[in-house]
């Protein structure tokens, strides 16, 4: 389909250097980096954010900011990309390079049906009666495989799921047969078994349409799954640039190695559980700190709408000293156990006791004593900390809030403790919350957590808004303090790996319902329920040789339901 | 091996120097080009106007309501001269002393006006967003209710109510000032409870919330300061609406009476009928004076407002010629990062 033939070059980079005018002086991103794809190939660029990757591939669609001078050649066909003009640079956009964002729902405009979007870009490039631009709308959208193709073309976004709308923006990215697709993150926003859908449609693109693909992500199994290079790109240098078999059996550069060794892998936590569950079954007896009974939590609906379930008659229980992981997709209602069991969410039905009080119809006068109990980590570090107070008032507030301290200065000497006990310098206490990267943020999260010494630890999806090498070092450091201070922990993600490493026991949530819960070992070495297999089979390994072998069963897993 | 990195890296980064961090002295040193034009524009004619109301004592040559000087009458509607440089009103009047006095009577409005209306429009604010509820909704209901009442008239009501026809200089001033009150409480009502709704779903302030933190300390420590960003911006551009609202009221005959006050609205109002038998000076000199201020009161605001969204600042571009000292990661600046860090402490060992 593309004019391309196979193996002909349909970028070619040659010494890319990005500069941003900010606020802080001039910001060099991308650093001469010189790169090329081939018709028909896949080259992953993969970097930790802020590596520069993103700003590369933006070039490449000639997307930069005002702010943003770029200098060196970014060849497409015959236009250096960086030097023509406007005119000749919105011709080529859609018909020789196509981007796919990383955000579906905010990718689509809410107010136009996907017919017509797909159809803007036909307008744009050529004329095309109504109904031969539908027709050819509904040619693409059959392609990359939405159902009753002829009858969604007039669906509008919000009637699609996340996937579907992934596959109408890739779809907008086919429809005029582009020789290069640029995908930023194109599966970070989806759950992992639509991750896997995603990919073997961008496979696909691949495959039958002889596109080649620019997949920029920081999943090192989704590059495992689809990339046929890889690039790595550290502080805005192309580090390392091989093969994909190579580049995972071998990595030359000493930031690939480490990029490697952070990657969660299934497994790798069966070990340790074991040995913390024979040092806990000595003190075994002690009542379980949270208890919930076919638990039932409801949102109201708008306006005769009736109200939506998140949580279906979900029972568990956390003991003293245990890791309990949290897993599911979204809207599985895993955030919303969490937030009830912390008190920020209400429960309509069935009964949750945390450390022995009923919430049901609890007043907040009763419950703010035992919030000293109970710490609390958010998804997000960057919004977590009150941007107006140093990283020393914010850990100092639980102490102040609960009168162990008059105020953040009497309390800093046990601040500082708390800032070591996470490995941080003292000296972080006098910083901004801005002022610290995302890693340092969260372990300064862990700290205010601890402050109080708490019995119950609520960990919302800690560490998916870090990059993986950072990942990694954070829950090192959560599995150590809990080694120390024994707190009783939820753990929730959506990352079966991440969840595998801590956990005692896995329980996944399935639409609001309890599906399965056992050990690690259980859970992932013999899941019962077919959504938990699916799910297992769904998570891209970081190793080519056998995601190949892990799509071929999921594949057979799939004709199987 | 992670402990001591950021020490290793930590150059002891100055804070920035105090004065810089005053809130238009920064935006005035991070403007280039236009903004910056404007931005001085407006803060020279507003430097200009709160020196004259201040020293208006030292640079009028007569009183506001002198009409005489060595037992010599001024005479009325006088074209300027040497005596008089920009001439005399009908009623007898300097109008250069006038317009300088007049600078005074429309600051001691701004201020009182801004002080009244902004406390109690942002407590109001932080409380009703960050509480809802019953108060939310009955607060809101009143509020929409003053803004759909013409600014001018309710002005009229209420310093009719206030004073009662007495207008002495402190009684016209407050009557003036609280009217304008009236209808400033409820933009800074909306914006600050805008903000706190925005800010109530942080995940800072559910992070206080799960710590127990009582509500009067979320709103006042967590949520206060973070919702206040916005309020220079409206506070110049209310205070050049004072001065408009004070200049509408005494143009209609509410203002203050001329024995208590120069006020440049009523300096206007007398002088409608001049302006027909070609005495041109005194209506033009009051009526500069009320469009220069409001302008530079605007022009400043209009300028923090585009500087403080930084898809509206223009900033230098980047020197493409001259490299910058090597790639920096997309963090705030002097942001650290965990992996440069470990990178270059193995490199060093």
């Amino acid at each position: 389909m593309s004019t391309l033939a196979r193996g002909q070059q349909a970028v070619g980079i040659t010494d890319l250097t990005v500069t941003f005018a900010t606020d802080g002086g001039d910001v060099r991103a991308v650093d001469g980096v010189s790169l090329s794809v081939n018709a028909g190939e896949v080259l992953a660029i993969v970097g930790e954010s802020g590596s520069g990757k993103t700003v590369t591939a933006k070039t490449i669609l000639g997307l930069l900011p005002e702010t943003a001078t770029a200098s060196g050649a970014v060849l497409l066909g015959n236009d250096n990309v960086v030097s023509i003009s406007h005119a000749r640079l919105r011709e080529i956009r859609g018909t020789s390079v196509a981007m796919v964002f990383q955000e579906p729902s905010t990718a689509l405009n809410p107010v136009y049906t996907v017919g017509w979007q797909i159809a803007e870009g036909l307008r744009a490039h050529g004329d095309y009666t109504r109904a031969q631009a539908k027709a050819k709308a509904i040619e693409i959208l059959d392609k990359v495989g939405i159902p009753d193709a002829a009858e969604r073309v007039n669906y509008y976004p919000h009637q699609f799921s996340g996937g579907q709308k992934q596959r109408v923006v890739i779809a907008m990215a086919l429809v005029l047969d582009p020789e290069l697709i640029v995908a930023d993150e194109p599966t970070t926003a989806l759950d992992v078994t639509v991750q896997a859908e995603i990919l073997d449609l961008l496979r696909r693109c691949r495959d039958e349409f002889d596109t080649a693909i620019v997949l920029i992500t920081h999943n090192m199994g989704v590059v495992a799954d689809l990339a046929d290079r890889v690039a790595v790109m550290y502080q805005g240098e192309v580090v390392e640039e091989a093969d994909v078999t190579s580049l995972f059996g071998n990595p030359q550069h000493e930031y690939t190695k480490r990029l490697l060794a952070a990657v969660p892998c299934l497994g790798s936590g069966t070990v340790k559980t074991q040995e913390r569950a024979a040092k806990r079954a000595l003190t075994v007896g002690k009542a379980p700190l949270v208890v919930a009974t076919g638990l039932e939590i409801e949102y109201p609906g708008r306006f005769g709408r009736p109200s939506f379930r998140a949580v279906n008659g979900v029972s568990f229980e956390i003991g003293a000293n245990e890791v309990l992981g949290l897993v599911g997709e979204s809207g599985s209602g895993k955030t919303t156990i969490g937030r009830a069991i912390g008190g920020l969410t209400r429960i309509t039905g069935g009964s949750l006791s945390v450390l022995g009080q009923e919430m049901r119809g609890v007043k907040e006068r009763q419950f703010r004593p035992l919030r000293s109990d109970i710490g609390f980590v958010f998804q997000d570090p960057a919004t977590s900390f009150n941007p107006l107070l140093t990283i020393a008032e914010c850990v100092a507030e639980p102490l102040v809030v609960h009168g162990r301290a008059r105020d953040a200065r009497a309390a800093r000497a046990r601040v500082d403790e708390l800032l070591e006990a996470v490995q941080l310098p003292r000296a972080f206490g006098d910083r901004y919350p801005h002022e610290l990267s995302g890693g340092q943020r969260q372990r300064a999260s862990l700290a205010r957590a601890l402050a109080l010494q708490p019995k119950l630890l609520i960990a919302d999806e800690p560490t998916s808004a870090l990059d993986v090498s950072v990942q990694a070092r954070v829950l090192e450091l959560f599995a150590e303090l809990q080694r120390e201070f024994g707190f009783a922990a939820l753990f929730i993600s959506h990352d079966l790996a991440v969840v595998d490493i801590l956990a005692d026991r896995i329980a996944v949530l399935y639409h609001g319902e309890l599906v399965e819960e056992g050990t690690g070992a259980d859970v992932l070495g013999a899941p019962r329920h077919p959504y938990t297999r699916r799910l297992l089979a769904s998570l891209p390994v970081p190793n080519p040789a056998e995601q190949a072998l892990r799509r071929e069963e999921l594949r057979l897993l799939r004709l199987a339901d | 091996m992670s402990i001591n990195t950021a020490e290793h890296r930590s150059v002891a980064r100055a804070k920035r120097p105090l004065w810089t961090r005053i809130p238009v002295v920064h935006q005035l040193r991070q403007s280039v080009g236009l903004q910056r034009g404007m931005l001085v524009a407006g803060l020279v004619l507003t430097a200009i106007f709160v020196l004259t109301a201040i020293f208006a004592p030292l640079l009028a040559p007569f009183g506001f309501s002198q009409l005489e000087s060595g037992n010599k009458n001024f005479g009325a509607q006088q074209a300027p001269s040497s005596a008089h440089l920009l001439g005399t009103t009908v009623g007898g009047y300097d109008v250069l002393s006038r317009v300088i006095w007049g600078a005074q009577t429309a600051l001691f409005v701004i201020v009182v006006a801004i002080v009244l209306s902004i406390f109690l429009g942002v407590v109001l604010g932080v409380v009703s967003g960050y509480l809802g509820g019953w108060l939310d909704r009955v607060l809101v209901v009143v509020c929409d209710a003053v803004y759909a009442f013409p600014t001018l008239l309710l002005a009229i009501v209420m310093s009719i109510v206030i004073s009662g026809g007495k207008s002495n200089l402190v009684g016209g001033v407050l009557a003036a000032a609280i009217s304008i009150t009236v209808v400033f409480i409820p933009q800074y009502f909306r914006v600050i409870r805008a903000e706190t709704v925005r800010i109530k779903a942080e995940a800072f302030v559910e992070s206080a919330k799960v710590l127990g933190a009582s509500s009067g300390r979320i709103m006042f420590r967590h949520i206060l300061r973070n919702a206040t960003r916005t309020l220079p911006l409206i506070f110049t551009l209310n205070a050049s609406e004072a001065i408009l609202t004070l200049a509408g009221l005494g143009f209609l005959g509410f203002g203050i009476e001329p024995t208590s006050a120069a006020e440049w609205g009523y300096d206007l109002n007398k002088s409608i009928s001049d302006v027909t038998s070609g005495i041109w000076w005194t209506s033009v000199f009051p009526g500069l004076a009320i469009v220069l201020v409001v302008l530079g009161m605007t022009l400043v605001g209009e300028s923090l407002n585009d500087l403080a969204d930084p898809r509206l600042r223009t900033r230098r571009r980047a020197a493409a010629a001259v490299p910058p000292p090597g790639p920096t990661l997309d963090l705030a600046p002097g942001a650290s990062s965990d992996i440069v860090g470990d990178l270059e402490l193995e490199r060093q060992s």
